[in-house]
């Protein structure tokens, strides 16, 4: 593999890391502070993208999408939370798990009647088109660069936000003591919906934005959750900084494990077996720390 | 008063099921067998789930695996051996939960669903992508079994009544096992841990091996009734291992009504009627059926057999929710 062959692979693998980023961050403070684990979570990623695909189709802009994609999730996510996660707060995981399944199940039905079972593609909007020569074969999409620097200024935001805001204030003291946090005069309902509307429009965010780079396809939810919940294990639960560096990771490994060729007593193992490396490398770490790698150990 | 109600209903639903087949048509002897594989299956999940408090949602691994290692043990030409393929099948089943239990038994609560998903989507990855068993597609069983004991032929599994007989003597054996297990010490400890695992570590128990070995035999059942659907089907492919079906006995062991021993089978066939039915009315089935998993996670925790408790009709049931720990939900 040759410098820039490397270069644009370690491109790759950074960027998906970040889209990963944003999905898993939603997933793991929905868990951290309300405790809930939100099988429902891909589903939000899949319907950004059908939202990037069918309102720039309507609306005749993807600049215009964007924005009008935003808050229709926002909406979408309160709405669910009022109508279903509220219920589960003080609930055991058991029926988290299944009131979220049955939630996949609506939302990929409703995906089916509302814009079918096709494959589509969104298309690049042209002020970010272009691509920038690396060689003469070889040139880097000027959209992926965008995406990344997009996923890096909202993770700078939340950070800021969870760390330096009241609001963020408000967030951590209701993850840690919920009741105390309550007593003290903070309405908790309105915290949690609105920390709950916030991983939904991250999810879909992700997938609007993701949209132009990989193809709509019906199944992209559940493909996105469960390596959502390997990048959360990895990072420990609850830890948004924990998410971004396993994030960072799994884009790297799953990658790398697409491109490399490896081969072991004349077998070869990648990229063939590329889908497991980031399971290997997942039992891996749980082998190693199995509470995460970033979570300080309890006892 | 309700205990004999009980019997009288059970003693009814035993002459139904094995009556059934003299008077069922194919459809449905085929399709009562079907329930009653999946009712197997759903018993494995509810040993976890039900009696030991280990939510897994990548149960259908085991289950998968071991039609898979029947399809791939089967000659193209001729029929493998009844015993052999299903010794071997079962046995790499519960091998498969000795390697994944011993990793995912490692972590606990919300940890644990997220591992044994992301462990069982990874097997399905390794059939999905690789060529070893015809990758999406899946590979065909040409012929199926021969039971044989000595050179006499008790059953032919072409026929679905001989096959149905098989099911339902294998379900009963499970159910009986099962009952026996949970009976026996080693059942107490598992209830233990259900209830409050650090304090049956304070009292001395080597807790992981115990969860470790419960692992392995639910992962054996979902292997045997794994074996059972691919001789059923003739056809495994990875969506036998995928989470839609982790999910869906997941539910069903819920829908029944977790940790009592007639709540998957009840569950099964709640579910699977539901299915029919849906099917029938809708393309867009699955729909109803998660609407039905919303409704039944939000208004009926406990599932079919906490409703009958309600009134107080099954003794088992009853008695299961005066066990439950204090903090589950009434």
């Amino acid at each position: 593999m040759d410098t820039y062959t490397f270069l644009i692979q370690l491109l790759n693998g950074i960027q998906y890391g970040l889209l990963l980023f944003l999905v898993a961050s939603g997933l793991t403070l929905i868990f951290g502070i309300m405790g809930v684990i939100n099988l429902s979570h891909g589903s939000f990623y899949m319907v950004g993208a059908y939202l990037a695909w069918s309102l720039s189709q309507h609306l005749g802009s993807f600049w215009i999408a964007l924005p009008t994609g935003i808050v229709l999730s926002v909406a979408l996510g309160m709405l669910l939370e009022w109508l279903f996660i509220k219920h589960l707060y003080r609930r055991d995981h058991l029926q988290q798990v299944l009131l979220t399944y049955g939630l996949i199940l609506i939302f990929s039905e409703l995906r089916s009647i509302l814009w079918g079972d096709d494959v589509h593609s969104v298309a690049v909007p042209a002020l970010l088109a272009g691509s920038i020569p690396l060689t003469e074969m070889l040139s880097y999409p000027v959209y992926r660069l965008w995406l990344s620097l997009v996923c890096v200024i909202l993770a700078g935001l939340m950070y800021y936000l969870i760390q330096h805001t009241k609001l963020g204030m408000m967030i951590r003291a209701g993850a840690s003591n919920r009741e105390m946090t309550q007593s003290l005069g903070i309405n908790i309902d309105v915290l949690y919906r609105s920390v709950f509307a916030l991983g939904v429009a991250l999810a879909a965010f992700a997938g609007m934005i993701a949209a132009p780079v990989s193809s709509v396809f019906p199944g992209m939810g559940n493909q996105v959750l469960i390596v959502c919940f390997v990048v959360v294990v990895i990072g420990g639960i609850g830890s948004v900084k924990g998410a971004m560096a396993a994030a960072l990771l799994i884009g790297l490994v799953d990658t790398f494990g697409k491109v490399v060729e490896v081969e072991i007593g004349g077998l070869r193992i990648l990229p063939e077996l590329a889908g497991m490396s980031i399971y290997v490398f997942m039992a891996i770490v749980l082998l190693w720390r199995p509470e995460g790698l970033l979570v300080r150990r309890q006892h | 008063m309700s205990k004999r109600l009980l019997i009288i209903g059970l003693s009814i639903g035993a002459v139904l099921l094995v009556a059934f087949p003299l008077i069922g048509d194919r459809f449905y002897i085929q399709f009562v067998t079907r329930i009653l594989i999946m009712a197997m299956f759903a018993g494995s999940l509810n040993l976890l789930v039900g009696y030991t408090g280990l939510v897994s949602l990548g149960h259908a691994a085991f289950f998968g695996i071991a039609g898979y290692i029947l399809a791939l043990y089967a000659p193209e030409t001729h029929a493998a051996g009844f015993w052999s393929s299903l010794l071997l099948s079962v046995s790499g089943a519960a091998v498969m939960a000795l390697i994944i239990g011993a990793l995912v038994l490692r972590t606990s609560g919300i940890f644990f669903i997220m591992v044994t998903l992301a462990f069982a989507e990874m097997l399905f990855f390794v059939f999905h992508d690789t060529a070893i068993a015809g990758g999406s597609d899946g590979i065909y069983i040409h012929e199926r079994p021969v039971l044989m004991i000595g050179s006499w032929q008790p059953l032919n599994f072409a026929n679905p009544s001989h096959f149905y007989y098989l099911v339902l003597v294998f379900s009963i054996g499970v159910i009986l096992f099962m009952r026996t297990v949970l009976r026996s010490p080693f059942g107490q400890v598992i209830a233990g841990i259900r209830v409050n695992e650090h304090r049956m570590r304070a009292l001395g128990f080597h807790t992981f091996r115990y969860k470790l070995v419960c692992f392995v035999i639910a992962g054996a059942i979902a292997g045997l009734a794994g074996y059972l659907a691919a001789v059923q089907f003739g056809v495994v492919n990875p969506e036998m291992l995928g989470w839609h079906l982790s999910g869906s006995v997941l539910m069903m062991v819920i829908l029944g009504g977790m940790g009592t021993l007639a709540g998957p089978v009840l569950g099964a066939f709640s579910m699977m009627f539901l299915e029919e039915i849906f099917q029938a009315l809708t393309k867009h089935w699955q729909l109803l059926i998660g609407a039905v998993i919303v409704l039944v996670a939000l208004f009926l925790p406990r599932g079919l057999a906490g409703l009958l408790a309600k009134f107080n009709i099954s003794p088992a049931a009853a008695g299961q929710s005066r066990r439950a720990p204090p903090h589950a939900d009434v």
